[in-house]
């Protein structure tokens, strides 16, 4: 455990198997009647948020639920393709709670707390359970049980899917609980609200402001305790294959409110997406991995080949993932991937018109295995790559290239999922807990309904049972002072009238994001981004053009306040970077790397997390460290050559 | 990189009460390989930049599931592709100096909030209304316990699929909500866990619809054309048995 007392992680005494189940017992339950005197308010609604303002709704409790979109269905979690897993060996295969807790461990590079991760795969199981109750569904085997796939490189097959389309459908599944929740009163929904400050009442959490996206209105809400489910921030370096309203801001507002920030430098970036084509290019839309079981990555041998990919020969063509990994050749994992894609990249051998690409070829695959099983096999994503790009991947090699895609760095929260701040919980991908530096793919969506079904369900229970709670209301201080700090920002902001747009910042904030603080980091290169992020910074306060009023639905002063956030947040996520001096899982520092190239990791000085405390916009964080105990399992190199 | 300048026909409007209007934009040197979106955004810097009002326009995946985005583009709801959505629609689809015209979704239960952006919370009520199945968390058996037939399986995710973006509703010379609530209703009656509440549910989601000002079916199918997920107008000949059966052997 750390030595530093506001950093305890409160992880239950007892067997790692033992620990969820007794800390179950030993919490204190809120009496039935008792729960509807308590008014708890949902910050998202993704798969951890509507998950949470549904269950917790059931149980009694007064929800208020808040999201940015026109209606809760909308979240990003509805774009996750690939699956969920669940450790329920339905196969026969081998798994167990215990494997998917060690995989999970291992995937994460040793970077996640044990405990938590234990709870996960414990929890994964009832996951499945609940969401076939609802209607998800799921594929299934021709004799009616549920079929699963191995994915992402996992030994077993313990993936449970609806098509290309599992995010979606279990997005629906939370999004019907909670209409249910809505439909009997327990949950009070507020869409196209966006929550601009939380607010710390004696040291607590307690309400939140907010500001209507369609009148433009202020507003602050009261409650015993907030939930933050509001995402990741990846959209920080403007592309990314998040959604284009994902954004930093409620975890942000958290954090200057005092929440700290856990490893956020912890970034996963996606070998297999479609590249970049032009400056107007506003996102990047990923390719399921399992598209490199058939197709061969490669790059033209020579710099500066500019012939067809179909008319460079077999000897002049670099397989270089087969070349450097010929054990693992085009499944190695995610980083893996991506950084050697950069590699081959930086040394001019890119492909396609801005040379920012690698070629994955299914020429071999249709030859051997017949254009008819690509196609059973991938054939909408085929499509997809065609619609998007106009090539026929049946005909040429597909063009990919790695993008961000999910943050593992969050804030920082207890084995209560609670934030430092008191009665402030983080759940989903909005806190740091589970994923360690790397999250392994299916994971994302059971976190994010593990932390919204089966966990928060009790914790927050045992705070209410025994936390004393003076009654507020928002004509306290502490709303009035938040209320005007939020209108004083759109105030400045709209009287700015500069001449540059809010995506033009945004877009160079995200190519030095990229470029310093992307695939691959270093001391000088984090160094030169620390200093140049608070000048554009100024630039942006300075120079921005934000039309309309606040007064009216204004999606230009929305962008601009997110960006604003983005901007402050950036320099933080670099400063991460910077003290993290080893490599491990998506943080690849290239002073930290092995005679071969690999990723070195520090277990002597980094088996930590790190959690920045706000100090004020133009002053350097204070670094908190919790220590990562491994007690059941021990860290290894991880080696795929 | 192949460019191509189009004639904007854009129906501008400040709010629900105010009037609203076309307006003429130029919209030059959009790469073909750029979405209709991303026209749409090279268009509104120009505009940010003259210090003009950009036009709204929702969206947010631009992937095409996530259902936020849609206009009518030349009297089509989601344009002139089959099974896409507009953020997935791509200015190939354009010839050079075509003009293209751009209206909201229109119909009187989808009251236009600014320009291409309208107000879709009616579908949340009629989802609200009975589009679940009420299963407590914590109270489910295990996943396995109750085989459900593949060919069950199927048709209930064919029917999932719907992003609920409205253009069934925009394409609808009544406009109606049929096919998006006939989906839903198919969904979670075509499996066994949804059986116990199936004579309510589609009682209530009808109701809710009336209520909420959608028309409602003649059999024009045009519903099936715009969606961009190619939900078939069969689930709504099995609403209307599905109405009929529940209304009769009702109290």
């Amino acid at each position: 455990m750390s030595a530093n007392k506001s950093l305890n992680s409160n992880i239950p005494e007892g067997e790692l198997s033992d620990k969820w189940t007794q800390h179950k017992f030993n919490m204190k339950l809120v009496n039935p009647a008792n729960k509807r005197k308590y008014k708890v308010i949902v910050v998202g609604t993704g798969l951890a948020g509507a998950s949470a303002s549904a269950t917790l709704s059931e149980l009694g409790y007064q929800v208020h639920t808040f999201c940015f979109h026109d209606t809760p269905r909308r979240a990003h979690s509805i774009a996750a393709q690939g699956g969920i897993n669940a450790a329920k060996n339905y196969q026969n295969d081998g798994d167990s709670v215990y494997r998917l807790f060690y995989d999970t461990i291992k995937g994460g590079d040793f970077r996640a707390r044990e405990a938590n991760v234990h709870r996960l795969a414990e929890i994964s199981v009832n996951i499945i359970d609940q969401c076939v109750a609802q209607g998800v569904p799921f594929a299934r085997e021709y004799g009616g049980l549920l079929d699963n796939r191995s994915f992402g490189g996992a030994q077993v097959s313990r993936t449970f899917y609806a098509k290309g389309q599992t995010g979606q459908q279990l997005l629906l599944g939370a999004y019907s609980a909670l209409m249910k929740q809505v439909n009997s009163g327990g949950v009070t929904m507020y869409t196209e609200h966006e929550m601009m400050d939380v607010v710390i009442v004696d040291g607590k959490a307690r309400g939140i402001v907010t500001r209507n996206l369609k009148t433009g209105e202020i507003t602050s809400h009261f409650a015993d305790a907030v939930l933050l489910c509001s995402g990741g921030y990846g959209n920080v370096f403007y592309l990314s294959t998040n959604a284009m309203g994902s954004n930093v801001t409620a975890a942000w507002k958290a954090h200057k409110r005092g929440a700290y920030f856990a490893n956020p430098c912890y970034t996963q970036i996606h070998p297999t997406c479609i590249p970049v084509h032009g400056e107007y290019q506003s996102k990047l839309t990923l390719m399921s991995e399992s598209l490199r079981n058939d197709g061969r990555v490669w790059v033209p041998k020579k710099v500066g080949d500019d012939r067809h990919p179909n008319d460079i020969p077999e000897d002049e063509r670099d397989y270089y993932l087969e070349r450097k990994y010929p054990s693992f050749g085009n499944l190695v994992p995610r980083d893996l991937a991506s950084r050697n894609a950069k590699y081959v990249c930086d040394e001019g051998r890119g492909v396609g018109p801005t040379k920012l690409a690698v070629y994955l070829d299914f020429r071999d695959s249709i030859e051997r295995l017949g254009k008819d099983a690509i196609e059973a096999r991938y054939g909408n994503l085929f499509d997809m790559y065609h619609s998007i790009t106009d090539s026929n991947p049946y005909e040429e090699p597909m063009m990919i290239y790695p993008a961000v895609h999910y943050t593992m760095g969050g804030l920082w929260v207890d084995y209560n999922l609670m934030s430092n701040v008191e009665g402030l919980f983080v759940l989903g991908e909005a806190n740091f807990s589970d994923h360690g530096a790397n999250r392994l793919g299916a994971s994302a969506l059971m976190q994010g309904l593990a932390d919204g079904y089966f966990v928060i369900s009790y914790t927050l229970g045992n705070y209410l049972a025994n936390v004393d709670l003076e009654p507020v209301t928002v004509e306290h201080e502490s709303f009035l002072t938040a209320e005007k700090d939020v209108m004083e920002r759109i105030k400045t902001l709209l009287a700015v009238r500069g001449t540059k747009t809010v995506d033009e910042f945004h877009r160079e904030l995200g190519l030095l994001m990229w470029d310093k603080c992307g695939m691959s980091r270093n001391e000088e290169g984090l160094k030169e981004a620390i200093k140049r992020i608070p000048e554009i910074r100024k630039r942006f306060w300075k120079d921005v053009i934000v039309t309309g009023s606040n007064n009216e639905f204004n999606q230009t002063l929305e962008k601009a306040l997110r960006v604003a956030d983005f901007l402050e947040f950036a320099e933080t996520m670099c400063r991460d970077a910077l003290e993290r001096k080893e490599s491990c899982g998506g943080h690849f520092r290239e002073d930290s790397q092995t005679p071969e190239g690999e990723a070195l990791r520090d277990d002597e000085s980094y088996t930590n997390v790190f959690a920045w405390e706000f100090k004020g916009i133009d002053n350097i964080p204070e670094l908190h460290i919790e220590e990562l105990e491994f007690e059941n399992v021990q860290p290894s190199v991880r080696s795929y050559k | 990189m192949k460019t191509i300048s189009l004639n904007l026909m854009v129906w501008r409007q400040n709010g629900p009460d105010e009037k609203g209007f076309f307006k003429t934009y130029l919209a030059e040197n959009i790469d073909t390989d750029a979405s209709f979106l991303e026209m749409l955004d090279v268009v509104n810097e120009d505009l940010i930049k003259k210090g003009n009002e950009p036009i709204a326009f929702a969206h947010d995946c631009r992937e095409g599931i996530c259902g936020t985005c849609g206009a009518v583009v030349n009297g089509e709801a989601h344009g002139p592709r089959d099974k896409v959505t507009l953020c997935q629609l791509h200015m190939r689809s354009f010839a050079d100096g075509d003009t293209i015209i751009l209206e909201p979704f229109r119909a009187r239960a989808l009251p236009i909030i600014k320009d291409l952006v309208v107000d879709r919370s009616a579908l949340d009520r009629i989802i609200q209304a009975g589009g679940y199945i009420s299963v407590r968390t914590g109270s489910a058996p295990d996943a396995n316990s109750i085989p459900i037939a593949k060919k069950d399986a199927d048709q209930a995710f064919d029917a999932a699929q719907c992003i609920g973006c409205a253009a069934c509703v925009a394409a609808c010379p009544n406009a109606s909500a049929m096919l998006m609530m006939s989906a839903k209703v198919s969904h979670l009656s075509s499996l066994p866990q949804g059986k116990p509440e199936s004579k309510k549910r589609v009682l209530s989601m009808v109701k809710q619809m009336v209520k909420e000002g959608f028309g409602g079916c003649s059999n024009e199918y045009q519903c099936e054309v715009a969606c961009p997920k190619g939900i078939s107008v069969k689930y709504i000949a099995q609403l209307n048995k599905d109405y009929l059966f529940s209304a009769l052997g009702s109290e």
